[in-house]
């Protein structure tokens, strides 16, 4: 039998900061414009131009890091990264290398490694051959997108599947978009995935040759991506051969992993501490600004949702709806079950959003102590939200409170059996299915105000099963 | 000594092409200079700081504050070939 | 007129016009028409008219700058020397330049330069080299030499240029007038076609020391542009010193001995008698690490100038050779095109020190060094109020006598190098001749201690009484 093999990813994210000035000059960000109207002698690497750093750019970083818990660096500098290509203007990236703004940190179950700033690069349009990459003779540069502000955020090889990292990064992107930092559009690229893949025989802690797979713009690709390369490796290393270090595209249409490989040289980016720029320190103002900026985040969220007794799976739903999960906070202090408080809330969003979060943790109270039915709260509900007052006045008022009269019931059911005979006699026959008619005609008898529990338990006693 | 390889390699990196007897020249002058320059391995620097900047200047921050971009047509004006309001290359694909 | 108008200084020039008896036009079309007629090879664009009565109520009264190719100046050739950037116009003007405009010195034109700065001689100029006017067989020195001649000549009242590791120095002292090179920050680098970033610095060239006191107190101050920039902690004064009292002058064993041709060092101790019968003293000291300072500056200068010169691609602007059929080939053929030799070589070296495996031994190393050589002037300055030496270890040479050997070439910075390694202010006066050629006096101070520079600077020059009217001839 062969090796159980296990994935070993780590995820390096691109995350386009907010700001509304690039990184290094005064260019509005571009969103859309007419090529190369958002450029000025900085962004375009006119001889001369000498960058100034953003300060915001360097406060979201800082927000950034705190929300990934990093140690933030007193002291941090920019670097030079050389290399060629059109779409890099200078023939060098400004970024951080060894010094950068955040260091370790976490967020779920994923570590992070590092946490930088740098800038973005040109957009390179293909022309002739359909814009395809392949093929086409002559490129054009739009240099709007050149230095508008990144983060590049680095994770530990701590994920284990493409579905790990799926979810991970849907928390991430949460995480970033209620900070405020970014949009987060992947299909708009301000927020890009490359994935690290290696395997590794299950229980080793070694790692194996990994493959880098490169720029996957949706979460659906992600999953899928990293399926497929792991599958890739795994089948290279049962058929004996070894996997090598390259970096991998992955075509969503044919779900085919190709290297990319093809043309650039081994990479030598000569890093060097950028001499146009003085050493970054973080002024205490700007700290406590930063600090004060962020709010309550989806994880730390989700995880107070479940200590007061919240499935994790709805305690995750709330926290990535921020504007639902306020609500569902002022709720809290009276619900007699978080569970069923947040089931309320989950089932009927746009209602519950509209009533008065106490009294919505009233009525899931009502139903716990089976004074209303689960098929009134939803009326009761909707009065709230159009009309507000107290749930138990609207109950009464209303007339919806749960029968607690077993005999007016059991009479009820009675003639309910009397007036569906056919039903029950599929009843009696061992069809249950055929019992929706009986319950459907006594809740209408009792305006809903039957339990359907009881309810059946009365008809299988009548009918003797 | 930095050999002809050397040269060809460094000379890729940053771009140059290099006729042969560029090459042959340049391999015999940078071994000449770095012969000098070799010198500095001799000094004990043990924990000496690098200093890459001189003068210590307090962070510099810019607001972010928008300012006009500039005028395509200026800028396009220096390129040496301009095709759909852009600056065209060969395609690194290609 | 016009001779008795080229006899004037900048400052003097300025009062002149100030006072009603000389137009700033007429001061500028004298320059102008000397400028054009030009056969140094000093300058690479000259104005073709006269602007309109320029700034003459301004502080600097309308006499025109003569500004190194390497500025920007929007609407104007600004070619750093290279034929890489022939023929490109900034859209753009260097914020030095800006400042000296509006402070009322109208550009005059840009002169000729080494190649990106990278040179001792100026013949490293794409555009041929420039002429010394003490010699026309020999040169003005580099890499701002076009400046210096042009200077020298009486072709300008004054000029800027850059020093890296000794291009406004020595030239200045190889053409027999006055040059400083400020501490790294006084001056905006905004505007400047970069050489090696952490050294470049704009300085004066002038015909005398209040000239360059003059035209300093308007190119300094901090600028949003250039993070590296500082404000200047104090006014910059006009000198007046007369006497040396109570001064203490430093003689760096290292750079005052052994390399320095005969006639220089004769010359630099006869400038040292003249100090004394100012009232100041004379200290034999040690700068232990001067010695290794060509060797750190020929790591971190390329290093920096190969990442400085990689933007020049063929893309955005600038030259892009014609013959080439691929991505690959258009940047290689089009960096070979147009950089020249000494570019290149650099570039080599630079990407060298700084590929993997390297960095280390070269680069970490360049940078440790770098750190001694400032630790060994902190501790000077504790001794001494400045360090001085002869600006170069020679006098002009000729056309030609260094090309085939670079290291040659580079040691005619060994006494100016470990200056900007420091980052430290530092100025040459000529001091007299040698074999009929200028020499040059170098004064080097601790940071921002510019005016006190300059004073002695003064007190010297007046004793010294360096007659360079044979140049302007
Ligand atoms: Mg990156
Ligand atoms: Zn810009």
């Amino acid at each position: 039998m062969s090796v159980q093999w296990e994935p070993v990813i780590g995820l390096e994210i691109h995350v386009q900061l907010d700001t509304r000035t690039k990184m290094f000059c005064s260019c509005a960000l571009s969103f859309g414009e007419p090529p190369n109207t958002r450029c000025c002698p900085v962004c375009l690497g006119l001889p001369g131009a000498l960058p100034v750093v953003n300060a915001k750019a360097i406060e979201y970083g800082l927000m950034i890091g705190m929300a990934l818990e990093s140690d933030l660096a007193e002291r941090s500098i920019f670097h030079r990264k050389n290399y060629f290509y059109p779409d890099n203007p200078k023939a060098y990236q400004i970024s951080q290398y060894d010094e950068p703004l955040c260091r370790g940190g976490r967020l779920g179950d994923v570590r992070i490694h590092r946490v930088h700033l740098e800038e973005d690069a040109a957009k390179l349009v293909h022309v002739g051959e359909s814009g395809r990459i392949h093929g086409s003779d002559a490129s054009i540069v739009d240099f709007n997108r050149c230095g508008t502000p990144l983060v590049e955020i680095v994770t530990e090889p701590d994920v284990r599947s493409g579905e790990e990292a799926r979810e991970w990064l849907q928390l991430l992107r949460e995480t970033l978009r209620q900070l405020g930092v970014s949009d987060v559009d992947m299909s708009q690229g301000s927020l890009r995935c490359d994935a690290n893949i290696s395997i590794r025989p299950r229980g080793e802690t070694g790692f194996g040759t990994k493959t880098e797979l490169k720029n996957m713009n949706s979460f659906a690709f992600i999953e899928r991506g990293i399926k497929a390369e792991v599958a890739r490796q795994i089948e290279i290393v049962d058929g004996g051969r070894e996997v090598v270090q390259e970096t991998l595209h992955f075509d969503p249409r044919t779900e085919r992993i190709t290297s990319l490989r093809s043309k650039e040289e081994a990479h030598d980016y000569r890093y060097f501490p950028e001499p146009d720029l003085v050493p970054i320190r973080i002024p205490a103002d700007m700290l406590e600004s930063a600090r004060a900026a962020i709010p309550e985040l989806p994880a730390a969220r989700a995880a107070r949702y479940e200590a007061a007794g919240v499935s994790a799976g709805n305690a995750r739903d709330l926290a990535f709806r921020p504007e639902l999960a306020v609500r569902f906070d002022d709720a809290l202090p009276v619900a007699d079950s978080a569970q069923a408080t947040a089931a309320l809330f989950l089932n009927q969003p746009e209602v519950a959003a509209e009533a008065e979060p106490r009294a919505v943790a009233e009525v899931s109270n009502l139903v716990g102590r089976r004074e209303l039915t689960p098929a009134n709260a939803r009326r009761v509900l909707e009065i709230l939200a159009e009309r507000g007052g107290d749930p138990a006045e609207v109950v009464a008022r209303e007339g919806l409170g749960a029968m607690q009269d077993g005999d007016a019931l059991e009479a009820i059911v009675e003639a309910a059996l009397a007036a569906n005979g056919d039903a029950a006699d599929r009843i009696r026959a061992g069809n249950m299915k055929a019992i929706g008619p009986i319950i459907g005609h006594v809740m209408r008898e009792t305006k809903g105000r039957a339990d359907g529990g009881e309810v059946t338990r009365l008809v299988r006693a009548k009918l003797g099963l | 000594m930095i050999d002809r390889d050397q040269v060809l390699h460094v000379a890729r990196l940053a771009r140059l092409e290099l006729s042969e007897e560029e090459v042959e020249r340049m391999s015999g002058e940078l071994t000449g200079i770095l012969r000098h320059i070799e010198k500095i391995g001799e000094l004990d620097l043990e924990g000496v700081p690098p200093t890459s900047h001189v003068v210590e200047v307090a962070t510099a921050l810019r607001p972010d504050e928008p300012r006009p971009s500039w005028p395509r047509e200026e800028l396009l004006d220096a390129a040496p070939a301009v095709r759909d309001d852009g600056f065209e290359v060969p395609s690194p694909q290609a | 007129m016009s001779d008795e108008i080229l006899a004037l200084t900048a400052a003097q020039a300025g009062e002149r016009i100030r006072a009603g008896e000389l137009r700033s036009s007429e001061v500028f079309e004298a320059y102008r028409e000397r400028a054009a007629a030009d056969e140094l090879n000093a300058f690479l664009w000259v104005a073709e008219d006269t602007p309109a009565a320029a700034g003459e109520d301004a502080p600097l009264a309308g006499v025109p700058l003569a500004v190194k190719d390497l500025f920007c100046t929007e609407g104007v050739p600004s070619q750093a020397g290279s034929r890489i950037l022939e023929g490109y116009r900034p859209p753009y003007t260097a914020t030095v330049v800006r400042r000296l405009r509006d402070a009322g010195a109208p550009l005059l034109g840009k002169t000729n330069q080494d190649e990106f700065a990278m040179g001792s001689s100026n013949e490293n100029s794409a555009y041929g080299p420039v002429r010394n006017p003490w010699d026309r067989t020999r040169v003005p020195g580099g890499s701002s030499g076009g400046s210096a001649a042009a200077v020298a000549a009486g072709m300008a009242p004054w000029a800027i240029g850059t020093d890296t590791g000794g291009s406004i120095r020595q030239p200045a002292a190889l053409s027999g007038i006055v040059g400083m090179k400020p501490t790294y920050g006084a001056v905006s680098r905004y505007g400047m076609i970069a050489f090696a970033s952490s050294l470049d610095q704009a300085g004066p060239l002038t015909r005398d020391v209040t000239d360059c006191a003059l035209l300093f107190r308007h190119m300094v101050g901090q600028d949003p542009c250039d993070s590296t920039s500082l404000a200047f902690p104090e006014e910059v004064r006009l000198p007046t010193a007369e006497r040396l009292d109570g001064i203490r002058l430093g003689v760096p064993e290292e750079l005052t001995g052994e390399g320095i041709e005969p006639g220089v060092l004769e010359n630099f101790h006869a400038t040292l008698d003249r100090a004394r019968e100012l009232g100041a003293t004379t200290h034999p000291m040690r700068l232990p690490h001067a010695p290794h300072g060509l060797s750190a500056y020929y790591i971190i200068a390329p290093a920096e100038a190969s990442a400085n010169l990689a933007r020049y691609d063929g893309v955005r602007y600038g030259l892009r050779s014609d013959e080439y059929d691929d991505l690959l080939s258009m940047y290689t053929r089009t960096r070979h095109d147009g950089f020249g030799p000494e570019v290149r070589r650099r570039i080599m070296l630079g990407t060298y020190a700084l590929s993997s495996g390297y960095y280390d031994a070269y680069y970490g190393r360049a940078q440790q060094v770098r750190t001694k050589i400032a630790d060994d002037f902190r501790a000077a300055f504790r001794e001494v109020d400045f360090v001085v030496t002869p600006t170069s270890p020679g006098v002009a040479f000729e056309l030609g006598a260094k090309t085939d050997d670079p290291w040659a070439m580079y040691l005619n910075d060994y006494c100016t190098v470990p200056v900007p390694l420091a980052g430290l202010p530092a100025i040459s006066i000529p001091s007299g001749l040698s074999e009929g050629l200028p020499v040059g006096f170098q004064v080097i101070g601790p940071a921002f201690s510019e005016n006190r520079i300059m004073d002695a600077a003064y007190a010297l020059e007046q004793v010294i009484g360096f007659d360079g009217s044979a140049a302007r001839a």
